[in-house]
């Protein structure tokens, strides 16, 4: 790596240097850091570099193409923002952490090998969730300890799977995985945990919404999507893919309705969204990878934004539940017009950034003959304009007013939302600028009339049905479970029995050696005890006795 | 502030603000059906205003579906997890 410069050294370096500096220099350290990565990401040259052989095994540890750096210009952009959204924070774990969880994002998606990609694997799992633990309470405590045993173990089954792989195939190079049965699928398994797919994302939901404000937004951008990235490099045309997506953006929708925690409510269209991506990855035409590479530029941004909303609500009127929010926008306008700039781009509105690659999944499906990905993905993308684009928004800034007077968001806060809800626009309107940087050419037009009226009348008219129902879609004071419900309430339910049963079993089994116990202690006890008939005579008589017997044994012995 | 007070005029005329949108909403469903339509990979994507039946019949689709899920299986009390 002596040729350039590895992104993740200049974040880990960084984040030293941010850990010893505090106030106006650690805040000048963080933006020096984040604009410096931005300028080494957009000139780094293609190619692979540090190539080397560890224990005869081949590395690259930094591999440049289009692909990667698709993920790492918007993992830059996206930690400038984040950076200047948490200036204010004076916590400098949290700093310290979410440099080194890009670092590690960088490091996963530079990887060229998979013994690379496993070891910024984990470490983005162990400094990813000093950002869940720094919001410190309880609840938060818990959640980081559930989001460090989920992503322990997709970490061990992703071991196994390269380990497995190199055995079949004598190669650890990360390039599409060939399909040699059980490895194949335990490396799917560990990216698919990852990318929240269900039955193995409810770690998502419980986790990012128990994060510290300013660290779900690195939350939001940063694993799902390395997840993304990880698929698309070895996963492509993989069937299983496009249903598990399709299911995924539905079951984000459903958790979005029933959703009352804001953050909740967004990490559940996290899930949904990948859900098109996965989707894409899974149909695997040049179109549709295309399209999954640009939802995920453009979701990062978006997410971050929306995300940036609602904690910039949380962190000035200190409730986060839409039961508890509402008849804010008189005095939060400015936040309030930033997350709608972002709901129109997560719903695919013309003129905004999701509808130059969402539109670009659902087209992939169409070009595919796909009629009922089509449909579930359209139904989708209402689902996401009803939740992010109405719900949300309506009973938080609009809705019952609750009395609240907060003032508006921080001036860093506002910039950070700022620069988001640009790059929203900037992409909406001239797409050209994202689809030179995707891995193969673009051969789409998103703006035709066609596409234009259909996402029109699809987004207005679901406008329709919220109003209609509106009585019936705000939130309600409960949490819903999610598969979490298996290691949060069944397994401790089933550990809890065995310990009784158990127990008892135990106590049994105990009571029975005790009461031989007992018995041999009153046979010894008999013959030994007070009353017992080797205790008749004082010792020294035994002792006498027993001289006498060894006498006589060794004159015995010597006559022999 | 300014802006704040901005919305808040526009909250105010709201009634306006709904009429304007019911014009809109009849003028995209008349467009697409005059506007001849660009593709036809599905039977459905030739039918003009099919966009807005389908906007319209996912949102209540989406709200019923998940409201039943919740009410039948997904809700729990907010202290379902303590311990």
């Amino acid at each position: 790596m002596s040729e350039v410069l590895h992104p993740s050294i200049l974040l880990f370096t960084g984040a030293l240097v941010v850990a010893v500096l505090r106030g106006r220099l650690q805040q000048g350290a963080l933006l020096l850091i984040a604009a410096t990565l931005i300028w080494l990401v957009f000139s780094l040259p293609g190619g692979v570099f540090g190539a080397t052989v560890f224990l005869g095994i081949e590395l690259s540890p930094m591999r440049v193409d289009k692909l990667s750096l698709v993920f790492a210009s918007v993992f830059a952009i996206i930690t400038l923002v984040g950076a200047i959204y948490a200036l204010h924070v004076k916590d400098t774990p949290q700093h310290v952490a979410a440099l080194m969880y890009a670092g590690s994002a960088l490091g996963v998606v530079f990887a060229g090998d998979l013994v690379t990609l496993y070891v910024f694997w984990e470490l983005m799992v162990f400094t990813s969730v000093w950002l869940i633990w720094c919001r410190r309470n309880p609840a938060s405590m818990a959640a980081g300890f559930r989001y460090l045993l989920v992503h322990a173990l997709g970490g061990i089954v992703l071991l196994a799977g390269i380990i497995l792989y190199y055995l079949d195939t004598g190669t650890v190079q990360f390039a599409q995985i060939e399909d040699t049965g059980l490895a194949f699928y335990l490396i799917l398994v560990g990216f698919l945990l990852n990318a929240a797919v269900p039955p193995l994302g409810a770690w998502l939901a419980d986790a990012y919404p128990e994060s510290t404000v300013t660290g779900a937004i690195f939350l939001s951008a940063l694993t799902t999507k390395t997840a993304v990235y990880t698929l698309i490099r070895g996963f492509p045309g993989t069937e299983l893919l496009v249903w598990l997506g399709v299911v995924m953006a539905l079951w984000g929708v459903v958790y979005a309705v029933l959703a009352n925690d804001i953050r909740r409510l967004l990490a559940y269209h996290i899930i949904s969204q990948v859900g098109y991506m996965v989707a894409g990855v899974g149909m695997g035409t040049i179109m549709a990878l295309n399209g999954a590479a640009s939802h995920a530029f453009t979701h990062i941004l978006y997410k971050a934004l929306l995300f940036m909303g609602a904690g910039a609500v949380i962190h000035m009127t200190g409730r986060a539940k839409l039961t508890e929010l509402g008849g804010i926008y008189r005095y939060m306008p400015v936040t309030f017009l930033l997350y709608m700039i972002g709901a129109f781009s997560i719903s695919a509105f013309p003129l905004f950034s999701g509808f130059v690659s969402k539109t670009m999944v659902v087209e992939a499906a169409a070009l595919d003959q796909r009629a009922w990905v089509w449909l579930l993905l359209s139904l989708a993308s209402a689902g996401t304009f009803l939740h992010t684009g109405l719900k949300l928004p309506w009973f938080t800034f609009f809705g019952p007013d609750r009395g609240l007077k907060p003032r508006e968001a921080p001036v860093n806060m506002l910039v950070a939302m700022g620069i988001a809800a640009f790059f929203c626009v900037f992409i909406g309107i001239y797409p050209q600028w994202l689809y030179a940087m995707m891995p193969a050419t673009v051969d789409y037009q998103a703006y035709t009339s066609g596409h234009i009226l259909w996402e029109l009348q699809l987004l207005l008219f679901t406008g329709v049905g919220f109003f209609v129902l509106l009585k019936h879609v705000g939130g309600e004071p409960k949490i819903s479970v999610d598969t979490d419900w298996v290691y949060r309430k069944a397994m401790p339910a089933v550990a809890g029995a065995l310990h009784r049963v158990g127990g008892g079993a135990w106590q049994t089994t105990l009571g029975a050696l005790m009461r031989k116990l007992t018995a041999l202690v009153a046979t010894v006890s008999a013959h030994h005890g007070p009353q017992g008939i080797l205790a008749r005579t004082w010792p020294t008589g035994s002792m006498v006795l027993w001289v006498a017997i060894l006498l006589a044994a060794s004159l015995l012995i010597y006559y022999l | 502030m300014d802006l704040g007070r901005l919305l808040q005029a526009m909250v105010e005329r709201g009634v306006l603000l709904r009429r304007i949108m019911y014009v809109v909403l009849a003028g995209l469903v008349i467009a697409d059906i005059v506007v001849p339509s660009k593709y036809d990979r599905f039977p459905w994507e030739s039918i003009g205003g099919f966009g807005a039946f389908y906007g319209f019949i996912s949102c209540v689709l989406i709200i019923v579906v998940s409201k039943a899920l919740g009410y039948l299986l997904l809700y729990r009390p907010e202290d379902y997890y303590d311990e």
